[in-house]
């Protein structure tokens, strides 16, 4: 057997961030023409390392080779001549811009486009073929699919010269489908001698397709292992430091009356287009209903419509003994002080206050409850009390009321809002992405809570991208795509083939009678009523 | 002090102080251009604003005007509004503070007459900030589009008012009857007399006390109240607002009728302080002034005050130089003030990279071993 040789060797790297010990002699060998896993909880110093090796961060020690040669970079341009390429979590693409425009953004070759776009489109083409990354080049960003944007993003880090890919949690927004077909790429990109690094939190994409994996956790390599001699269970310890429970611990539901009716919902956009399409459901006391699909499918629409942020075009909402539709519209204060919490899929642009202190955040939504205001103002007393409390009863930290909300870690806010929404008991529960960039740790405090919020008799309606999550969470799950219903189905029948064929609405359209007989069985509904 | 602690201070003390001198820096530079010693400049401008008890007490009066547009530019800004339309509501507010003067009987005693006026101000200021307000709520128009247009209908409403209705009778001068002696705010010389102090007479007057319970006012109704606590959460998320239940169409209504209550308040300093008459273009400057105050002062009470006191300053010893030094006119005051706002708005970031890192840095910088290729 020849030496392989490696395509980075990164010794002794060592970064501190004030009092953070980021990277602590981090050392990690990547093999050429392997695919090299690497996870860690968030704050484990995945990121901080990457960023190193991409030039976005100077090392304070350490040395960087890679492919052979020692380097110090200090640009992102030393990192991309040097044959590295990333795509990063979110696509840096320009939305209405064409494929082969926003490939040679950044190497357009001279003042006139057109000698640049020729040579792009050879060179693109001859790529397409070399890799099976077949994309039109002449469609516009935003006519295509996540992952179709995504594969833009390879083929552009191949473009200039990338002999290295580093990917950023590469498979958050894609179905199952498009996860396959992603790493059949991944495969070609081996075949002809790429050599790729995953970062990811999901193990079992780890286990499926890399060659070796490393673990970090406390700014620290705590393990590198051959994938094939470990298992998802050590992986998940080595991260946490501890045995971690995978799967969620729970009995079985105890369902009860429904608590919210929803009939024929139907939302449409500022410009009139309909994000969801006459949605009915119901969410009844103590079931967990998980809502999946692919992100942009009408989940964040239905979280905001049945929350009262935005006003319905049509149909009906009944929840807690009051009914809203068009005509009547609920406020979201009004549906809280009724007994529903909603926690919103994307805190920071919803969930908290980034510029306000956590204990402001932690009032969000109740700044007007009578168990903080005294008379005219607001108890300083009482708000840092209730943010304590919160603090304590979710184990955020720093448990620190007066630091900035947008200074806690991702888990950490979440924590904060889950706690705020979560601890006045509410009836009704709507939950956005609740462990999106959370800790496996964290994770499972999380999911443990929602269990227990079931078991007390709660309705709660849980809205993931996560089909891990959506299974081992919920009792019932109903599936949208395009806005609409494409699938209804127990949680115990479920599995990913199924899900994801429901997700692309790829099974044949949902037999009424069958439907209806399920309707029937649960709760004495006639099809029409559910609008099937 | 930790890093956050650090950066907290650079960006409250630090920075605002660097400016002003960078400003004044500037200014001494123009004034060596036009043959003048800045420092000489510098003494007789500070001794115009501080060297004697009438030089203090315009200071201070002119401050007052400062402290009033500050606040009001302030609590529109913590809604994420930008209020520009302090000239008109300053101006307006005089209308109110005038009608309601001019309604009441003459006879009656200042208990009832200072109340009234300062309602009417409030009330009128708060009206002509009302309706862009209602235009932006409702009907999206921008503020800032609406807010300096009415700035130029406050000036033509005046105008038409104060010629053909509000005029003194048999008089060419575009202003009203005199006050009643009953409404007029009392002077700060005459209060210190009545208590036996001897102070000399200056146009400052008890305006200055009102000003500063609106500045407590301003700061427990943003910091401490549930209103307060809705205006800044809409100010910084307005996304995260609604998902709280608040309703942003509201907070903007309220929040820009008492940004136009504040401004309307500078007419009580002005006319039922010290002209005690409707009077034309009262109000000049003062609105605009405002928007550097709050910048200045980082929209908050304290430092809105220590700004209006900066720019008070500027205002009373540029006239004092410009009295004093042949080579000087007015103006000078207006080109200082220009490089204030100049360097404290649109420069306000050009000192803070640099201060951060070399104040707070983020790491001991150690350099990495290794060989470049």
């Amino acid at each position: 057997m020849t030496m392989k040789k490696f395509a980075i060797e990164l010794t002794d790297i060592d970064k501190r961030f004030g009092a953070v010990h980021a990277n602590n002699k981090v050392c990690l060998q990547v093999t050429e023409g392997n695919i090299h896993g690497i996870i860690g909880e968030n704050g484990a110093g995945k990121s901080t390392l990457m960023s190193i090796l991409y030039g976005f961060y100077q090392a304070d020690a350490g040395q960087i080779n890679v492919l052979g040669n020692t380097y110090i970079f200090t640009d992102s341009h030393h990192a991309i001549a040097a044959g590295i390429g990333m795509v990063h979590q979110h696509f840096m693409l320009v939305e209405n811009f064409t494929v082969l425009e926003n490939v040679i953004l950044g190497s357009e070759g001279g003042a006139l486009l057109a000698d640049g776009l020729a040579a792009a489109r050879k060179e693109l083409t001859r790529l397409g073929e070399e890799y099976g990354l077949k994309v039109n080049l002449d469609a516009t960003i935003d006519t295509l699919s996540v992952g179709l944007q995504q594969r833009v993003e390879i083929l552009k880090a191949l473009y200039k010269g990338a002999k290295i890919l580093i990917l950023d949690e590469p498979t958050g927004v894609l179905t199952p489908q498009e996860t396959e077909e992603l790493f059949r790429i991944f495969a070609a990109l081996k075949q002809q001698g790429v050599t790729i690094m995953l970062i990811t939190h999901k193990l079992r994409e780890i286990m499926s397709i890399t060659d070796q994996v490393s673990v970090m956790r406390g700014g620290q390599m705590v393990a590198h292992r051959n994938t094939c001699d470990t298992d998802r269970e050590e992986l998940a310890e080595l991260m946490v430091g501890r045995k971690v429970l995978l799967h969620v611990d729970k009995g079985p539901a105890n369902v009860r009356a429904p608590l919210m009716t929803v009939k024929r919902l139907t939302v449409a956009d500022n410009q009139g287009v309909e994000r969801l399409k006459g949605v009915s459901f119901e969410l009844r006391a103590g079931e967990v209903l998980g809502v999946a699909g692919v992100s942009g499918n009408g989940q964040t629409e239905l979280l905001e419509a049945l929350s009262g942020i935005t006003p319905l075009t049509s149909g009906s909402v009944q929840v807690l003994g009051m009914e809203m539709d068009a005509k009547h519209p609920l406020s979201p204060d009004i549906l809280r002080e009724l007994g529903l919490a909603h926690v919103p899929e994307d805190r920071h642009r919803m969930g908290l206050i980034t510029e306000f202190s956590a204990s402001e955040s932690a009032l969000l939504g109740y700044h007007t409850d009578a168990s903080i205001n005294s008379g005219l103002w607001l108890s300083k007393a009482k708000v840092d009390a209730n943010c304590e409390q919160l603090m304590q009863a979710f184990d955020v930290r720093p448990a620190d009321p007066h630091l900035k909300s947008a200074n806690f870690s991702g888990g950490n806010q979440q924590k904060l809002i889950l706690a705020r929404e979560m601890e006045r008991n509410p009836e009704v529960l709507l939950i956005g992405q609740p462990t999106r960039g959370v800790d496996i740790g964290a994770i499972e405090f999380i999911h443990q809570r929602i269990i227990a919020m079931r078991d007390a008799g709660k309705a709660v309606l849980l809205v993931s991208v996560e089909l891990e999550e959506i299974m081992s969470v919920s009792d019932r799950i109903i599936v949208l795509c395009d806005g609409a219903i494409s699938g209804r189905i127990n949680a115990e029948d479920a599995d990913e083939r199924t899900l994801g064929m429901m997700m692309a609405n790829a099974l044949d359209p949902i037999d009424p009678l069958q439907a209806m007989n399920d309707a029937k069985s649960s709760s004495n509904r006639t099809a029409q009523e559910l609008d099937l | 002090m930790n890093r956050e602690n650090r950066i907290t201070w650079i960006n409250r003390l630090l920075l605002p102080v660097l400016n002003v001198l960078t400003a004044f820096a500037v200014t001494a530079v123009v004034f060596w251009l036009i043959d003048v010693n800045p420092l000489e400049a510098a003494e007789i401008l500070l001794y115009g604003a501080f060297g004697y008890e009438e030089g203090i007490g315009y200071t201070i009066y002119y401050t007052t005007n400062f402290i009033f547009t500050g606040l009001a530019v302030a609590v529109a800004f913590h809604a994420g509004l930008f209020n520009i339309g302090g000239e008109g509501q300053a101006y307006i507010g005089g209308l109110g503070a005038g009608l309601a003067i001019f309604m009441l009987d003459p006879t009656l005693g200042a208990w009832l007459f200072i109340p009234a006026s300062i309602i009417g101000a409030l009330l009128f200021g708060a009206l002509w900030a009302l309706i862009p307000a209602y235009l932006q709520a409702y009907r999206g128009s921008h503020i800032v589009i609406t807010t300096i247009m009415f700035n130029f209908l406050a000036a033509s409403l005046m105008v038409y008012l104060m010629v053909h209705v509000l005029r003194e009778m048999g008089q060419m001068t575009p202003q009203s009857e005199l006050f009643p002696t009953n409404a007029w705010m009392p002077f700060v010389h005459d209060v210190a007399a009545g208590m036996g102090y001897s102070i000399e007479a200056s146009p400052l007057n008890l305006s200055v006390l009102l000003a500063l319970v609106c500045a407590v006012a301003v700061w427990f109704f943003l910091w401490q109240t549930r209103w307060g606590y809705a205006i800044r959460a809409t100010g910084k998320n307005s996304t995260a607002a609604v998902y709280g239940g608040i309703k942003p169409k509201r907070v903007i209504i309220v929040a820009m009728c008492i940004s136009g209550a504040l401004a309307g308040l500078v007419s009580i300093n002005e006319l039922v302080g010290y002209q005690h008459r409707l009077v034309m273009d009262f109000h000049l400057g003062y609105g605009f002034g405002g928007i550097a105050v709050a910048l200045m002062g980082r929209n908050h009470p304290v430092g809105i005050i220590v700004a209006a006191l900066l720019f008070g300053t500027l205002y009373q010893g540029g006239a004092e130089l410009a009295f004093e030094m042949s080579g000087v006119s007015r103006d000078i005051v207006v080109v200082m003030q220009g490089l204030v706002i100049l360097f404290c708005g649109a420069l306000e970031y050009m000192y803070r990279p640099w201060l951060i890192r070399t104040l707070a840095p983020v790491a001991q910088q150690i350099s990495a071993a290794g060989v470049t290729v």
